[in-house]
């Protein structure tokens, strides 16, 4: 099929591009801007190693056409650890130990950011329902959960 | 596996979306949010020729009131986080901002739409239940113009709706709350955010005397159904542990009840019951 032109800002560079109408978000980020720090898990929405930022959004990079980012503003792991938005979370995983294969970690670091970006002071029950859709085959989960909880309690320390 | 080649055209008026759509000599098929379109696609659970985008139609977002507040408006294209983010939706349609809560996870309700949602009709999912709850419209336009359809006659079967091949739903539409309107909703899931391996929806008026009540079961038969045995044991009753037990006692009575390879038909009896307890129980509580 005939490529698209795609005119997109990813991590605040402007982009131009010819895609197929069929190249998913994720796989257009992986293979046709390098940006492999996003993953491909089950690609059909549920594990969330896809999870990327879409106009300030988190969306599935796996249930989302590259053709749809026409005009939005996507944020991947590099861009959002380049300009120091997931600092603090980032050193509260390794404090905690909340990765080990580090395949679910940028999905998760996103939702994550996406929780304590919007939520004041989210609940530890809260902050594992946000969670819920990113899988971790490893960890259990309690780390990565502490390691928000930490995060979360940080600001709350700071605006009190 | 990856998608299938398809063509793709990007609308920015219905009327032009319509047009699109009218070929049928192809397969074309409609992309709203998303969430449920590419994962099949992504399965190859389809292979169409044709692709046309909703999203850059803007006419098809946004919540309103009109006809003074007793009419309640989501447009289909409206992502499942703007309802549940909705202040006019959690005060008029606490049902539906309660059953958001259960919609899949955070990103997911990001891009998915609430017309989406109901064109697909998928018989676990929480909005289509919430739309026979609430007896909504759906608004469709077609080649041959608009039209209304009642949530009774729009649920036909499996992933089947009352949408003739050329439509679009533009809105779906629910009359504002009531004076002593009464809501409740349970949900039994695997993992949170899970299609419902059963639920139930309900919408009534006046716990002292029961009226106008609505009790829908999902993710137990092919589409969303009402659970009539039970809506006939309330009506006229006050809602109490004694008629809240003889009407689940007939709660999936008259339903067509099905396995689905997870839960046995059995279980889904069982949860059903279960869940209408629960659901009453709350909502009888509340005061």
């Amino acid at each position: 099929m005939d490529k698209i032109a795609l005119k997109t800002v990813i991590n605040g560079e402007s982009v131009h591009a010819q895609v197929e109408p069929r190249t998913n978000l994720v796989d257009f980020l992986r293979y046709e801007q390098g940006l492999t720090g996003s993953h491909v898990g089950c690609e059909h929405g549920v594990c969330g190693a896809c999870t990327v930022r879409v106009d300030d959004q988190i969306v599935r990079g796996c249930l989302m056409l590259a053709v749809q980012v026409e005009g939005a503003n996507v944020d991947t792991i590099e861009g959002l650890s380049d300009n120091g938005r997931l600092e603090r979370l980032q050193q509260a995983f390794l404090k905690h130990n909340a990765l080990q294969c580090g395949f679910c970690t940028p999905g998760m670091l996103l939702t994550a950011l996406d929780l304590t970006e919007r939520s004041a002071a989210p609940s530890r029950e809260e902050i594992r329902e946000h969670i819920s859709g990113n899988y971790c085959r490893c960890t259990g989960y309690q780390a990565i959960v502490d390691a928000i909880e930490d995060v979360v309690n940080e600001s709350a320390g700071a605006n009190s | 596996m990856k998608l299938a080649s398809f063509s793709y055209e990007r609308p920015t008026a219905l009327a032009d979306a319509i047009e699109l759509i009218s070929d049928q000599s192809r397969d074309i098929r409609l992309i709203a949010g998303g969430q449920s379109l590419l994962a099949a696609l992504n399965f190859r659970l389809g292979e169409p020729d044709l692709l046309v985008d909703l999203n850059q139609i803007k006419e098809l977002s946004g919540i309103s009131s009109s006809n003074e507040g007793k009419t309640i408006r989501i447009g289909a294209m409206t992502r499942h986080h703007e309802v549940l983010a909705s202040d006019l939706i959690t005060d008029q349609l606490p049902l539906v901002a309660r059953a958001m809560r259960e919609v899949a996870h955070p990103a997911i309700r990001n891009r998915g739409t609430f017309g989406g949602s109901v064109a697909l009709a998928d018989p676990a999912a929480e909005m289509p239940a919430c739309v026979l709850a609430y007896n909504a419209t759906i608004i469709a336009s077609g080649p041959n113009g608009q039209r209304r359809m009642g949530a009774d006659e729009y649920f036909l079967g499996l992933y089947e709706t009352a949408i003739e091949p050329g439509e679009i739903i533009e809105a779906i539409e629910f009359k504002a709350k009531t004076t002593n309107s009464f809501f409740a909703f349970e949900e039994f899931a695997r993992r949170q955010g899970d299609f419902a391996t059963a639920g139930v929806a309900i919408t009534g008026v006046n716990l002292a005397q029961v009226s106008d009540i609505r009790v829908v079961l999902f993710g137990v038969a092919d589409k969303p159904v009402r659970a009539i045995a039970v809506e006939h044991a309330l009506t006229g009753q006050a809602l109490n542990e004694e008629s809240i037990q003889a009407a689940a006692n007939l709660a999936t009575e008259g339903v067509a009840v099905f396995s689905d390879g997870q839960t046995s038909q059995a279980m889904k009896r069982h949860l059903s019951k279960t869940l209408l307890i629960r659901a009453l129980t709350q909502a009888a509580t509340i005061d």
